[in-house]
């Protein structure tokens, strides 16, 4: 379907159900194509058959972190305009410094404003409501 | 051989002697010092070595065995303990500037004059016999040499010229500087060199009589297996013969230490205390190497000779004779003759150094004559004294040997010598490792030892050659029988010397302790004993530690330590020490009490300590301390080391404690950074639940049109984050009571299977739900427990929902046991699941600790419930622990102590 292809699509990573729900209600709700992983291996089978715009990224995760994984984004050519959105319970001044140098486009701490998460992925993919 | 001939070799030998210590003595003076070695030291010490090593120990073997022996495992015994003993002996000397064994005691006991020429008297007395058979020694080789019979009542014959001879020898030799301090380069030169040229000898003549008149060792065996007494020779004597070898080794022990040749060689002319490091193994290797012939040399000389033929003591000699080997024999004479020359040379020069400084001295000081001036004359007269005293001793132990040392071996009159010195035993080692031995027990001990020294061995031999009537050795002196020489008190079945030394020594020592503790010191001794005890202590603040109190003028010591020791040594000592006691020159000419003792001990290195101590006392004026003055004064220069030693304690204590701080911030570091962890670990897991609730929430709220099965979905989940959040926070409010020791335990005896059953209850509706099949087996009747029992419920409720969660899920089993082993009790809580594998089965107690496996990972749950439990089973005093194996469930299980007698049990 046509409108589906025109759908920008997007990763959630996290490990925890109970924030993964909310967030692959509010995606989808604001019209992305939504995938989910529950680690870090997962994470990176979704990139690799997927190739997302947007990567919603959880640090602490049992086997491959968050920081790891958007390094490994950013090393793919495929993946060179996709942003990266770390999503975080670390809050620390040089954990956030820590995700950008590793490449992310945002970090914002957990426990976060749904509305400001959605307007900055909006501003960050050029969706910006017309 | 002709008689001359061997004369003129004696003195040619003689007069090497003298060039060879003349070469020493220049060698010396140039700075290239031939006697600092340890190994000219070491055969120095071999002077111990005499004729009667060399003549004697032939003599002994061939009539008694092996018994010969002793006299040489008694050094060898002592050399490891030189260490202890002659190390200590050595600095006190070099500290005090002692030279003689007499002097030694003496300074022990206060610089008592009495003492030391009690001390001389006996060592006169004592050595004399064992010089007069050097002389023997040297008349009986002669005489067998050339073939001339000695004439016993001839006078004067050869063995008194050998005695002049070797009296002005001595004099030329030994008395050229009068500080007796003044190491004899030359002559230990000269002793080394007669150490090396009788053992070469010795040997080369026992290699003769074994190889060449012999066909070796197991010839001469084979062959001497003939002689009747053989068994004899080659057994110990069982009768007595063990207390016999002991008191000679005993004996031999104690001369190697204070037979006063033995004192100048080891202790006086010793020149670095390390060299005793060496001598103490090349000593006794030499004793052994010089008596490897001795056996063959004894029993071949049986062999050869028909008994009674030719005196055994003259074997090595006489063995060369009879084959022919005229040279051989004139070398095997001339090893003798160093030998015995050897020991006359250092023994009468330590006799006359003793004599003079302990005899004559201190009466010549004592006289107006002496004491109002003519102190000038003092050195001359001294000198005269001394060389006097040479020519004295030897003409004694002429007079000694023609009256007495004739009829006896050499071995019997030496040992005679040997008791005599053992006198000095308890007052010298007991002065230098016991500080409360007085001048009166040594005194006491001295006397008595010697009296019964005289009595027991002296006297019989005097009954023996008819100068006192036999009547007293057997019916004893004036008819008394408890006086028997032999048998003293009723003594018996003792060997002579074994039964005189039980006496000498047993009541010597003990008159020694004795009075020791029944007599008061006086401050100098106690000063003194002080000093000597802890010689190590003291030796380099020697002279701030003694203690001298009263007025002196520096003239009045200048002039006299010039009368001694001349113009020219006297300034040059006084600048040494004013170099190392830097004090200004004062105004009143009063002397810095230091240097008193500093010339005191100047002195005594010339006429010996007493004598000293009586010269200054004669120009200064002393006043009397008391022993508290003395200790006080002890105690302050010894405060100079201590203090040092606390110093160099306390900078180690400092670094110890830096290194102790370093390692307590680590640990404090350590436990800050776990803390970090711990918050940052908590406030994580808070944000989690916190995030869902604030996202589903706002979800909520936007979205008003939602379905009303998603708005459920979304509020339960709202509602069960709510709970886990108050768990977490419940949870980290216990463990942090737990941790800090705020917790407190409502302990009340409680049944197990009650509190089992309360748990199971709790989960009941859970279980059921999954299909879990649950047993429950605790055992009847036990003891109730100790415990609080809300707690014991939260540990068994936490361990069955673990369980729960993580049981095969198709098919879950739980079974809950408790049962009574080994004095607890102990339960288990075994589920189905897949275990946990070995490496995560200690990591599981720790907090927040997230299995790697995540399928095993607590679909919720806090990561705090398992810390929780374990702080609970350890303050109960118990133990929580899980077995598992991967794949085959695990089983979680605690302990509990069980206090048994209960009063309050049945509650």
């Amino acid at each position: 379907m046509k409108q589906e292809k025109e759908k920008l699509k997007i990763l959630v990573v996290d490990d925890e159900p109970s924030i993964l729900m909310p967030l692959e209600f509010l995606m989808r709700k604001n019209g992305f194509q939504v995938f989910i992983a529950r680690n870090g291996t997962e994470a990176m089978e979704s990139v690799n058959s997927e190739l997302p715009q947007v990567v919603v990224l959880d640090i602490m995760m049992p086997d491959v972190d968050g920081y790891e994984v958007c390094r490994r984004i950013r090393e793919k050519k495929e993946m060179s305009g996709a942003k990266v959105i770390f999503l975080s319970a670390k809050t620390k001044e040089a954990d956030i410094k820590k995700g950008y140098a590793a490449g992310a486009d945002l970090y914002i701490p957990k426990p976060f404003s749904t509305r400001f998460l959605m307007e900055k992925i909006k501003e960050l993919t050029g969706t910006v409501s017309k | 051989m002709n008689y001359w001939l061997v004369i003129g070799v004696s003195f040619c030998y003689l007069a090497l002697l003298f060039g060879l210590a003349s070469w020493a003595e220049t060698r010396s003076a140039a700075g290239k010092s031939f006697v600092s070695n340890p190994y000219i030291y070491a055969l120095s010490m071999a002077v111990y070595c005499t004729a009667w090593t060399y003549y004697g120990s032939v003599g002994r073997a061939a009539t008694s065995g092996l018994e010969y022996l002793a006299i040489y495992i008694g050094p060898t015994l002592m050399a490891p303990l030189w260490w202890v003993v002659l190390r200590k002996i050595i600095r006190i000397c070099k500290v005090q500037r002692i030279t003689t064994i007499a002097d030694f005691i003496s300074s022990r006991y206060g610089k008592n004059i009495t003492l030391g020429s009690i001390v001389t008297v006996v060592c006169v007395l004592g050595v004399i016999p064992y010089i007069s058979i050097q002389l023997k020694a040297i008349a009986s080789s002669l005489s067998v040499l050339t073939s001339t019979t000695m004439e016993a009542e001839a006078f004067p014959d050869t063995s008194f010229f050998i005695a002049i001879g070797l009296a002005l020898f001595t004099i030329v030799y030994g008395t050229r500087h009068i500080e007796a301090t003044e190491r004899h380069e030359g002559m230990v030169t000269a002793i080394a060199f007669e150490s090396v040229l009788k053992l070469v000898v010795f040997i080369v003549a026992g290699v003769f009589v074994t190889y060449f008149v012999f066909n070796g060792f197991d010839d001469i065996m084979a062959q001497a297996v003939q002689l009747p007494d053989f068994e004899e020779l080659m057994t110990f004597r069982s009768e007595g013969g063990y207390g016999e070898w002991f008191w000679m080794i005993f004996l031999s022990m104690l001369a190697i230490l204070f037979l006063p040749r033995q004192f100048q060689v080891a202790v006086v002319e010793n020149v670095n205390e390390q060299h005793l490091n060496k001598a103490m193994w090349l000593f006794p290797l030499y004793l052994f190497v010089i008596n490897i012939f001795v056996l063959p040399i004894a029993l071949g000389g049986r062999l050869l000779f028909a008994p009674g033929s030719i005196d055994a003591d003259m074997f090595v000699l006489a063995i060369p004779l009879s084959q022919g080997q005229g040279v051989l024999a004139l070398l095997v004479y001339l090893g003798g003759f160093s030998a015995a020359t050897s020991m006359v040379i250092v023994a009468t020069i330590a006799l006359s150094v003793m004599m003079s400084n302990n005899l004559v001295m201190p009466l010549m000081v004592g006289t107006p004559y002496f004491k109002t001036g003519n102190q000038d004359r003092l050195t001359r007269f001294l000198i005269y004294s001394r060389r006097l005293c040479i020519l004295l001793v030897l003409v004694l132990a002429y007079l000694y040997y023609k009256g007495v040392a004739e009829y006896y071996s050499l071995v019997e009159v030496g040992l005679v010598s040997f008791a005599a010195v053992a006198q000095f035993a308890p007052a010298v080692i007991g002065g230098i490792f016991w500080k409360e031995g007085t001048k009166g027990g040594a005194l006491a001990g001295i006397i008595m030892g010697s009296v019964l020294w005289f009595y027991t061995l002296v006297v019989p031999s005097m009954v023996g050659v008819s100068m006192l009537p036999t009547s007293v050795m057997s019916e004893g002196a004036f008819g008394i029988a408890l006086l028997k020489p032999f048998e003293l008190f009723g003594l018996q079945g003792l060997d002579y010397i074994s039964h005189a030394m039980f006496w000498t020594m047993s009541l010597n020592t003990a008159l020694y302790i004795g009075v020791s503790l029944l007599s008061r010191q006086t401050s100098q001794e106690r000063n003194q004993a002080e000093v000597f005890v802890d010689i190590f202590r003291y030796s380099t603040v020697y002279e701030s530690s003694i203690i001298w109190k009263g007025t002196a003028y520096l003239p009045d010591i200048r002039s006299l330590l010039i009368s001694f020791l001349g113009e020219q040594r006297t300034e040059s000592a006084l600048q040494t020490f004013h170099r190392k006691y830097p004090a200004p020159e004062s105004e009143t000419g009063l002397a810095d009490p230091k240097l008193v003792t500093y010339a005191e001990k100047l002195l005594s290195g010339v006429i010996g300590s007493s004598s000293a101590h009586i010269m200054v006392g004669s120009v200064v004026k002393e006043e009397e301390i008391s022993i508290d003055e003395v200790l006080d004064i002890l105690r302050e220069s010894q405060q100079l080391i201590s203090m040092n030693n606390e110093l160099r304690r306390k900078s180690k204590e400092l670094r110890l404690a830096t290194g102790q701080l370093r390692s307590a911030n680590e640990r404090l570091k350590q436990l800050d950074e776990l803390k970090d962890e711990f918050l940052s670990t908590v406030t994580h897991e808070l944000r989690t639940p916190l995030t869902s609730i604030r996202a589903l929430s706002e979800i909520l709220y936007d979205n008003p049109e939602l379905e009303r099965e998603d708005q459920e979905h979304f509020l339960q989940t709202i509602v069960k984050e709510s709970e886990r959040l108050s768990r977490l926070i419940t949870q980290v409010l216990d463990l942090e009571r737990f941790e800090s020791g705020k917790q407190e335990l409502n302990i009340a005896p409680v049944q197990l299977r009650e509190v089992v059953k309360e748990s199971v209850e709790a989960l009941e509706r859970l279980i059921e739900e999954k299909g879990i099949t649950l047993v429950v087996d605790v055992q009847q009747n036990l003891p109730p427990l100790l415990a609080d029992r809300d707690r014991l419920i939260q540990v068994l409720v936490n361990l069955i929902s673990n369980a729960i969660k993580f049981c095969n899920p198709e098919q879950g089993e739980i079974t809950v046991s408790g049962y009574w082993i080994d004095g607890q009790v102990k339960v288990n809580v075994m589920d189905n699941g897949k275990g946990i594998d070995q490496e995560s089965q200690e990591q599981i107690f720790d907090k927040f600790y997230q299995a790697r496996n995540q399928n095993i990972r607590k679909p919720e749950g806090s990561g705090l419930g398992l810390a929780i439990c374990k702080k609970i089973i350890v303050s109960h005093k118990g133990r929580l622990w899980v077995d598992s194996e991967p794949g085959k469930g695990a089983k979680f299980s605690f302990t509990l102590p069980v206090n048994v007698p209960v009063p309050a049990a049945k509650a």
